[in-house]
């Protein structure tokens, strides 16, 4: 039982919350992640972790709605429980001096790159981010970024706020004004990765992204998390989250992806299907 | 309701003079309705029925039973107690050396172990032990008198165990019975391990194993959920936490997949994803329960195993059309029980034998349609002694699917060798370790069940729990 400590909205559909988990706020590390269930009936959600307190021992989590059970877990109370909370789970980032990165993050993937560029910042790097959202109601943690970068530019489709356009256009725009770009960290919904992997490619940037296939139980042990990486398979919860984003098959993860659209879509009834989507 | 038996499989009996009372038959649910819920398929001895067939047994002096049983299950004094209508005291038997009996007594591949070398199996039909053993545990349970027995003065020593698998809770279980303080982690929400997430519930209800575990912990068993170990503590950081011993039973979870093209499709699922989201997440009640499972129309299962029975019946459970079992050899070589095999054949089950799949084919949405296959002769026998297939060349066919379960086995999750510096495992990835005591190379690391045998059974798992805990208990009262 992990008791909710603390809940923000942060835009109309991505809510934060600070859970109770002392053991797994000691030991976390920033790329990895736990599954959480609401109750007995519950399904088993994976979600990152994005920060962690380990003298309160507290863990925050920040996730959008797109289906059933966050749905549910957006309607949870300060002081409500989740029955369970396991984790940590997957391979950490790896955390090195490299140079002038960018991390970029889409959407709620902002939630899930922040951890990764707070800890490159820590361990030297110059950290250029790149954060976007369709418009700027639905921007998260632009404070946040802003301490745990060098340089932040943000990015809405509609041209709200920031930048007019993708996130994507902006690391284009930047590598033509000659910056020098030692490796990209970029996390979101798959259509943005796999263009963000598509552009640095040819300049042979490295490209790490974290992947969000569907899982079972984390643990290497059910299959349901495979992605096609270098042209062979993967467990994404015990070999990533995050993989070479010049290797990754984004097609097969996101048919993957829509493999229970129709049957989630029973279960929540408004007919659309995740983030990653479109 | 009417009742079929699994006795209709066996053999006619021959009676012989001395043995008056035929082989008793347990009632099932009949094939029809049962493929319409996830209900237990057999359902149990009556009190008249199990003391009838406990009095076949003809209490041997040597009874070759006990022998044949992996822990030495006091048979033949358990079946007399069955026979003098205390029913109770049989269960206590049982928990003498086994500590998991309505488990054992439904998942136990008899045929293979005590009824194997049953005397009255030389000329008819043997005592049928596993289902008397069901009846005893299932008394117990029913009449809510479970005893807990008097525990020894804590020792002092704490000792943990990775993994609630029937190994992991043997284990647990034992060691609090000798003093010491045992607590278990568990990766998953729910301790268990196969039992909950892998047999499915018309098998091994789930209640019973919740009982089971819910003993050990009346006795004393802490067991900690959620804590997949290599991840949120090492062994090492166990040992600094004030461990004095480590028992590793993390099973052969990981799955096996073929490597053919097209195996990523939607609607491949490995046999452990399958059988986790029905069972252990009950996609089954989908959507009362949140989990979903693709329930196809045709729906074929490769491999022959027990897994793939299990798969096969979950499929047509599932409201499958066409359920099929695709084997590379005949069905005499499939390592299934008889009985799953025979219950899989009443519930409709098409056996396509000789058979093996080479390549998925899928529409536009990347959503499997069809599986192509290839047809095998057997050849010369092979290392294990059964005849290997050999594809016949040219012909390949192609069966219509839109759901696929792969069960050709399982492998070591690697998670806990590659974080324990001096673990040795073998070339598998299996944990290596002296004799039957489970020492490993590591002082003080025990390991034992699936990840030592590789997928073996329950009760090979307890027993190893049982012989590791004794030389545990040797090793930490030298020292
Ligand atoms: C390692 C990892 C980290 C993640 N981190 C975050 C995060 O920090 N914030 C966030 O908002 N989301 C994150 N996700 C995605 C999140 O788990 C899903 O959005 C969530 O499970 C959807 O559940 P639902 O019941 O609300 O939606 P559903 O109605 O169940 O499904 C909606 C869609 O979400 C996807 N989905 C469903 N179940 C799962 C599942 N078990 N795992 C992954 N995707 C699923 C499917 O594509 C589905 O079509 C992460 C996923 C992974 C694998
Ligand atoms: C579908 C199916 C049907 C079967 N049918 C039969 C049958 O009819 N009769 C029979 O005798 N046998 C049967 N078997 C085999 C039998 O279930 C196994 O041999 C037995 O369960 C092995 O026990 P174990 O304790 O070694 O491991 P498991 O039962 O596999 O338990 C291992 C436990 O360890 C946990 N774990 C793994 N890694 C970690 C970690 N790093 N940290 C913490 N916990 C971890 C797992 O979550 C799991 O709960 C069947 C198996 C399957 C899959
Ligand atoms: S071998 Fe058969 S008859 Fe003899 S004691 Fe065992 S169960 Fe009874
Ligand atoms: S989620 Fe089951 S193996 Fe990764």
């Amino acid at each position: 039982m992990n008791k909710i400590v603390e809940k923000v909205a942060l835009s109309e559909n991505v809510v934060k919350m600070i859970l109770e988990a002392p053991a797994i706020a000691r030991k976390r590390k920033a790329g990895q992640f736990i599954v959480l269930l609401m109750d007995e009936k519950g399904e088993r959600i994976p979600l990152t972790i994005v920060d962690s307190d380990p003298e309160r021992g507290a863990i925050t989590i920040i996730f959008q709605v797109v289906g059933k059970t966050t749905a549910a877990m957006a309607a949870m109370k300060v002081d409500d429980y989740f029955s369970d909370v396991q984790g940590p789970l997957g391979n950490p980032t790896d955390i090195k001096k490299i140079g002038q990165i960018v991390c970029i993050g889409g959407g709620v993937g902002v939630g899930v790159v922040y951890p990764l560029a707070a800890a490159l910042k820590q361990a030297g790097n110059r950290v250029i981010s790149i954060i976007g959202a369709r418009t700027k109601d639905l921007l998260i943690l632009e404070e946040e970024m802003k301490q745990v970068s060098d340089r932040l530019i943000v990015a809405t489709d509609d041209g709200s706020y920031g930048f007019h356009g993708f996130v994507s256009t902006v690391l284009q725009n930047l590598i033509d004004a000659g910056e020098k770009i030692e490796e990209v960290f970029a996390i979101g919904p798959v259509p943005m990765m796999k263009v963000i992997a598509n552009l640095t490619r040819p300049y042979g940037i490295k490209t790490v992204v974290s992947l969000n296939p569907i899982m079972v139980d984390a643990t290497g042990m059910c299959g349901a998390c495979r992605v096609s990486v270098g042209g062979k398979t993967r467990f994404t919860c015990v070999d990533g989250p995050e993989f070479d984003g010049h290797q990754v098959d984004f097609d097969l993860l996101t048919s993957r992806l829509r493999m229970y659209c129709d049957q989630e879509s029973v279960a929540y009834e408004k007919h659309k299907c995740g983030w990653h989507g479109n | 309701m009417k009742n079929t038996s699994v006795d209709g499989m066996e053999t006619e009996e021959k009676k012989s003079k001395k043995e008056k009372i035929p082989r008793q038959q347990m009632p099932e649910q009949t094939p029809g309705v049962r493929v319409k819920n996830f209900d237990e398929v057999p359902l149990g001895y009556s009190e008249e029925t199990a003391v009838l067939e406990a009095k076949r047994c003809i209490q041997c002096k040597k009874p070759g039973c006990i022998a044949g049983c992996p822990v030495d299950v006091k048979i033949p004094e358990f079946i007399q107690a069955i026979t003098d209508g205390k029913f109770l005291e049989a269960a206590h038997i049982l928990k003498e050396t086994n500590s998991l009996p309505a488990v054992c007594g439904r998942v136990c591949p008899q045929e293979e172990q005590c009824e194997k070398v049953c005397i009255l199996g030389k000329k008819g039909d043997p005592v049928a032990i596993g289902r008397l053993e069901r009846f005893a545990a299932d008394y117990e349970r029913k009449t809510g008198q479970i005893s807990i027995p008097d525990l020894p003065a804590p020792n002092g020593k704490k000792i943990a165990v990775i993994g609630a698998g029937p190994s992991g809770l043997t284990i647990a279980g034992d060691l609090v019975k000798l003093g010491y303080a045992a607590t278990i982690f568990e990766g998953l929400h729910k301790a268990g391990g196969v039992l909950v997430y892998g047999i499915p519930e018309f098998r091994l209800p789930k209640a019973i194993v919740e009982a089971e575990v819910d003993y050990l912990k009346k006795l004393g068993v802490k067991i900690e959920t959620n804590a997949v170990i290599g991840r949120i503590a090492t062994i090492d950081e166990l040992f600094a936490e004030g461990y004095d011993a480590v028992y590793i039973a993390v099973g052969a979870g990981a799955p096996v997949f073929m490597n053919i093209p097209g195996e990523n499709l939607s609607g491949i699922y490995s046999a452990n994803e399958y059988l986790t989201r029905s069972n252990l997440m009950k996609a089954y009640l989908f959507p009362e329960y949140d989990t979903p499972i693709v329930r196809g129309r045709n729906v074929a299962v490769i491999g022959g195993g027990n897994v793939a029975m299990d798969s096969v019946r979950t499929a047509l459970r599932l409201g499958a059309e066409n359920a099929y079992i695709i084997y590379r050899r005949t069905e005499v070589e499939m390592p299934a029980r008889k009985e799953e095999v025979h219950h899989a054949h009443e519930e409709g089950v098409q056996f396509k034998l000789l058979t093996n799949p080479v390549e998925y084919i899928g529409d536009e949405k990347a959503w499997v349609t069809g599986m192509k296959c290839i047809r095998m002769e057997l050849g010369e026998p092979d290392a294990s002694g059964r005849r290997s297939p050999v594809p016949i060349e040219g012909s390949e066919f192609v069966i219509d699917v839109d759901a696929v379960v792969v069960a050709v086995g399982t492998m070591a999750n690697p998670i806990v060798p590659a974080t324990t510096p001096g673990l040795e495992t073998n070339r598998r990835g299996y944990i290596v370790v002296k004799g039957e005591s489970g020492e490993t190379t590591r002082p003080g690391i025990y390991a034992g069940g699936d990840i030592v045998t590789g997928a073996a059974t329950v009760i090979l798992a307890m027993g190893a729990g049982k012989q590791a805990a004794r030389a545990m208990h040797a090793y930490l009262s030298g020292k």
